[in-house]
């Protein structure tokens, strides 16, 4: 046994390691370089029969050269086991732009998602979100509001009648007894809109719907003026249109608003109506038991599918009323 | 109202230099919306001329009559046009577009070949003019009226601007060119002239004895002005200028007399009615129809009275609707000399009923239910006398008058009451200073107002409010932001909806919102029944076919399911969140409190529980597949486990716990549907829908569907979370026979109760079905866990024997051993 030929055997399997292609083939270089009948293990397996000091010298020889093989051993596995590990991965790439998602797209209807984003933003304002029933009282839908026995909204053409029509029951005409309801259960101040569907006997076509929705703010409290109305509308358009859009009042006639506007937006490069609005008539809050000479107020009232139809584009009534899928699905849930 | 501005500037001082845009800014600024600003004669260019017509030959070998003219147009030589129109002689004057004129639409008017001649021009309709639509065929004057060769654009007053103004209802004065001109006068700060002064000092000789007039009854009408005229001469003709301003307007001339109440009440605002005097039996009295059942209104159609109708009538028989419509029986003819003019100031709301009892809505009593100033019964009917016996031969006889007008009261104001509403300082001359150019006398000392006569709606300091800031001008109200309160929410209520409606949109169903109203067909085509069939009916209902509300969302669902099938969809799934009106409350006759004061709590209780309780749901129909079949594969179809699954994820996301029960509801399978309870209330149902609905609606079989009444959810309590325990779980496995009419939720139930409090979970894993003699099995995963120790082994065999026995003694259960 010598040095220099423990020194040959270490360098062969280096060269036998690093030749190994696969590794298959470097498991047989492993057999011969590094396996049990390999020159430095027999010659391992051969050091107990060398005298104490050959045994010392050569042990030490062996021992790092076997450490040297396990090392090139080693280093070529990683390498070899890296390309394998590169191969399959590579074999198993897929399309990842096939289409995956099976699922029916839902989402909420837009009229839901613009009462929705109408809500929050008040709501952000610190008021107050009221609902109340569809079916109502004439009282609460008229007579409370100003609005005497012989006006014309009041007239088969406009409102919904129910039988017996001697209980004076009608489909709401606009969500202001809402308003009403709140004045006479809540003691200002009172910050509330309210959100909700309104009916009126006209028919459907590309601009109207006999079934529509419409928003409506009421506040009452001390010292609250026309110019109040105009700041609340003001920041509503720019949160509803963007923050380039110019508000508009023009007088205007409702019973239940004393003095009373129309208010247009500036949109589009053109103006557009888009609600009522004004101060509350005294009438009305003397009829709900507010006292007039503390309190006033301001309402507005806006039409949602109006808002929807103005903000969005959308040309025909027809396409908010059907229930089509390929309309509604455009919508998400409005975020 | 239309108001051309021609005759606006009769009495505002407009001066040159004012455009057409600024006039209606300067309307729209005080309230007027303008609808449109009709640009007449702006796409019209001449030569237009007067002509006679001297010779016609009819041409008939065409399919249609055609006639080639000869006409005088003052040019020395018979000028030849061809002609369609055949409502004209020879003798007569009609209008002649000559060759270089275009009319509106760019219609070049130039010599042309047509029908084998020559046409050198055209003889022209109001239409073609562009100033009326009237369909009649070309326009015809006698000889007189206008002059032949004469340029007939300047003759008939073509170049105007016509301005289209929607009049909101308060304002009924403003339903007249006075009232229209003394707004533009307010808002562009003009002169204004105001008609009415120079007809109050107009007095007429009294010749004989007139038509007697009285009110019968004084809270129907104020003040009756009836003038009688004689030696009128029916050949008389109505000027070119005022029939052209009746044109202007949107109406049509008639005759002279009809032609002049018109012209009155549209200078005015005062309708006026001219009877035939031989036709009046003794006097006219303002009364109430009564026991009179029919009249016969001039537009020929017979009518049947309300006894609370308010007639004019004469000594026998009812001669007129009042402020309506005149009656056949009087009206003005081509032989009547003598004539009964009545003006008189009606009660708005008589008026109005009239209107409405008889669907008749017309130029007078549009503006007499929107009241008329009651000054004018006694002007607009001297006006009328002034005009009519200008332009005709009539005479004034005698002018009869009952009642007298009643005028608005004075109203005390603090004009600081103005600035406090509108936000901004507006100092008390400024407000006497504006007041008083819409009419008011106004005391600035103690600050008392004397409303106009023509104005009646300014009772309030928030009318004169109005009034004020109007005229100053809304733009001047600055934007400020009110005081907030700091903090709102949405109600629980709120939030649990919108969560809901979020969870199933984002779950892949669609939300569709629908028509509420259904109808009997429908309804029991769902097999609905008792209370959740009876409902509310609409009393004018948009469709005959829909006059109930609906009892439940699902036909609605139907019906968009349907619509969307039809426009090629197959899979989906979509859902409605909305009321529902079932009849769950007999409709009592209304209470109607007094105004302007808050009534009594228990009359406002009363109110508040005259309304129905409508229910709110939430229901979802799922049709066709789960998924969009693609490259992956085929999907299942939508069943009835869907259905409930969607109703209790409903139920899970309001943190409620709930029961199923097996139940045989309407709209579904009677096998196939679940009922969820929660606190022992049934609150959803969901499963599979009836077959004979799926088969008679066209849905895919097998569609399933789900309702949840959310009105009915109790609210979520207090999370009292239990400790989370870390010790070890033991799981035990248990399969039972059971009779397979053994619900899986009772038998689930059982085996709960059995196994007792260290039962954590149990879960359902299979159910065999296929073992014969009506018998199947279910086995359960069964996860016990103490929270102080390790479970033994005996102790875990104890619990689950504990756990079957229990459900052996409920329902006969044996356990599966092999």
């Amino acid at each position: 046994m010598r040095v220099e030929e423990i020194s040959t055997w270490v360098e062969d399997a280096r060269k036998a390691f690093a030749s190994a292609t696969d590794l298959d083939s470097l498991k047989a270089a492993r057999l011969a370089h590094a396996g049990d009948k390999s020159p430095i293990a027999l010659a391992s397996r051969a050091l107990g029969s060398l005298s104490p000091e050959d045994k010392a010298s050569f042990g030490k020889v062996i021992g790092e050269a076997k450490a040297a093989i396990a090392q090139s051993l080693a280093d070529a596995t990683a390498v070899l086991e890296a390309e394998r590990d590169r191969k399959v991965l590579l074999e198993e790439v897929v399309d990842i732009t096939l289409p995956v998602n099976r699922s029916h797209r839902g989402g909420l209807h837009p009229i839901s998602i613009i009462k929705n984003e109408v809500s929050d933003f008040f709501i952000e304002q610190g008021f107050a979100v009221e609902e109340g029933p569809e079916l109502e009282s004439g009282w609460l839908n008229f007579d409370a509001l100003n609005i005497p026995a012989d006006h014309p909204a009041r007239t088969m053409q406009d409102t919904f009648f129910i039988e017996p029509v001697e209980s004076g029951m009608v489909l709401r005409t606009h969500t202001s007894p809402v308003q009403i309801r709140t004045m006479l259960t809540q003691q200002p101040p009172i910050y509330v809109v309210c959100p909700g569907r309104t009916f009126r006997a006209d028919e459907l076509d590309a601009t109207h719907s006999p079934v529509f929705h419409q928003v409506e703010g009421l506040v009452i409290d001390k010292g609250i003026t026309m110019a109040h109305l105009k700041g609340t509308l003001d920041n509503f358009a720019r949160h509803m249109f963007g923050p380039d859009v110019t508000t508009r009042l023009r007088p205007s006639f409702f019973p239940f608003t004393e003095p009373s506007a129309e208010v247009d937006i500036f949109f589009n490069n053109r103006w557009i109506e888009w609600g009522g609005c004004g101060m509350v008539n005294p009438k009305v809050l003397a009829t709900c038991g507010i006292d007039t000479d503390v309190y006033s107020g301001f309402a507005f009232g806006m039409g949602l599918e109006r808002t929807l139809m103005v903000r969005h584009g959308i040309t025909d009534m027809h396409d908010i009323v059907e229930g089509d899928l390929r309309f509604t699905r455009q919508f998400g849930v409005g975020l | 109202m239309r108001a051309p501005l021609s005759w606006i500037k009769e009495f505002v001082d407009i001066p040159a230099s004012v455009t057409a845009e600024q006039i209606s800014d300067g309307l729209i600024r005080v309230g007027f919306e303008v609808e449109e600003i009709i640009k007449q004669g702006a796409d019209l260019t001449g030569p237009l001329k007067f002509a006679k017509v001297l010779s016609i030959e009819e041409i008939t070998e065409f399919k249609k009559p055609i006639r080639y003219v000869g006409l005088d147009c003052g040019e020395g030589e018979t000028r030849y046009v061809i002609c369609g129109a055949t409502n004209f002689a020879v003798g007569d004057l009609v209008v002649a577009a000559l060759p270089g004129a275009v009319l509106p639409g760019d219609f070049k008017i130039g010599a042309r070949e047509t029908y084998g001649k020559t046409s050198n021009g055209m003889i022209c309709s109001a239409r073609e003019l562009g100033i009326s639509d009237d369909h009649a065929g070309i326009m015809v004057f006698a000889e007189g009226e206008v002059t032949i060769g004469a340029d007939a654009i300047e003759a008939l007053q073509i170049n105007d601007v016509i301005f289209d103004v929607a009049v909101n209802p308060d304002r009924g004065y403003a339903l007249s060119i006075r009232g229209i001109a003394r707004e533009v006068a307010g808002s562009l700060d003009l002169k204004f002239t105001d008609p009415v002064d120079a007809l109050r000092t107009l007095k007429f000789e009294e010749t004989g004895k007139g038509v007697p007039a009285k009110i019968a009854d004084k809270s129907t009408a104020s003040v009756f002005y009836l003038r009688t005229l004689s030696n009128f001469d029916p050949k008389a003709t109505t000027p070119i200028w005022m029939r052209r301003r009746i044109e202007k307007m949107g109406m049509r001339s008639i005759s002279l007399v009809v032609d002049v109440t018109n012209y009155v009440m549209l200078e005015l605002g005062q309708p006026l009615h001219a009877f035939d005097k031989s036709k009046i039996k003794g006097g006219l009295t303002i009364k109430r129809a009564g026991s009179v059942q029919k009249f016969k209104t001039l537009d020929g159609v017979e009518r049947t009275l309300d006894p609370d109708d308010l007639m004019v009538c004469d000594d026998e028989q009812p001669l007129a609707l009042a402020g309506t419509m005149g009656g056949l029986s009087s009206e003005i003819t081509e032989t009547t000399t003598d004539i009964a003019l009545e003006a008189v100031r009606f009660d708005p709301t008589c008026v109005a009923k009239n209107s409405r009892r008889h669907k008749l809505s017309s130029e007078a009593s549009r503006r007499l239910e929107r009241s008329v100033d009651p000054s004018l019964a006694e002007f607009a009917s001297a006006r009328f006398v002034q005009l009519l016996t200008a332009h005709s031969s009539a005479q004034h006889v005698a002018t009869v008058v009952d009642g007298a007008p009643i005028f608005a009261p004075t109203v005390t104001i603090d004009p600081a009451y103005i600035s406090k509403i509108l936000g901004f300082e507006v100092p008390a001359a400024k407000v006497a200073e504006v007041l008083r150019v819409i009419g008011c006398d106004v005391d600035e000392k103690s600050f008392t107002i004397d409303p106009p006569s023509w104005r009646s709606d300014l009772l309030t300091p928030a009318d004169f409010t109005e009034e004020v800031a109007r005229m100053i001008g809304y733009d001047k109200i600055p934007s400020v932001l009110p005081p907030r309160p700091l903090h709102a929410t949405l109600t629980p209520t709120q939030k649990r909806r919108r969560a809901v409606a979020t969870m199933l949109a984002s779950r892949g169903l669609a939300e569709v919102q629908t028509f509420p109203f259904t109808n009997q067909a429908t309804i029991d085509s769902m097999g609905f029944v008792g209370e959740r069939a009876s409902t509310y009916k609409v009393a004018n209902p948009m469709s005959e076919e829909f006059p109930l509300m609906r009892v439940h969302l699902v036909p609605g669902l139907i019906e968009v399911a349907q619509r969307n099938i039809s426009r090629g969809a197959k899979d989906f799934a979509i859902f409605e969140m909305g009321s529902i009106f079932r009849s769950s409350q007999k409709l009592v006759p209304a209470v109607s409190p007094d105004l302007s004061k808050r009534p009594d709590q228990k009359i406002i209780d009363e109110i508040f529980a005259s309304v129905p309780t409508q229910g709110y749901h939430v229901a979802g129909l799922l049709v066709g597949k789960t998924e969009n079949e693609n490259w992956q594969g085929k999907a299942r179809a939508y069943n009835w486990q869907d259905a409930i699954a969607f109703a209790q994820d409903i139920l899970q996301l309001c943190n409620l716990e709930w029961s199923v029960a097996r139940s045989d509801l309407a709209p579904w399978h009677p096998g196939r549907c679940a009922e969820l309870i929660v606190n022992g209330k049934a609150v959803a149902h969901a499963g599979e829908l009836h077959p004979r609905i799926v088969a008679a609606y066209g849905l895919p079989e097998r569609s399933v569907a789900f309702a949840v009444a959310l009105n009915a959810l109790p609210e979520s309590s207090l999370v009292r979370p239990t400790t989370v325990g870390t010790m070890p779980a033991a799981v035990q496995d248990v399969a039972l026979i059971v009779d397979s009419t053994v619900s899986a939720a009772d038998l689930q139930a059982a085996l709960r109760e059995g196994a007792g409090e260290l039962l954590e979970s149990i879960t359902l894993f299979d159910r065999y079905d296929k073992i014969g003699d009506g018998k199947i099995s279910l086995a359960f995963t069964l996860v016990f866990r103490a929270s102080d120790r390790t479970l033994t082994g005996e102790e875990v065999s104890a619990m689950r024997e504990a756990a079957t026995a229990q459900a052996a003694a409920k329902f006969g259960a044996v356990v599966r051993t092999a």
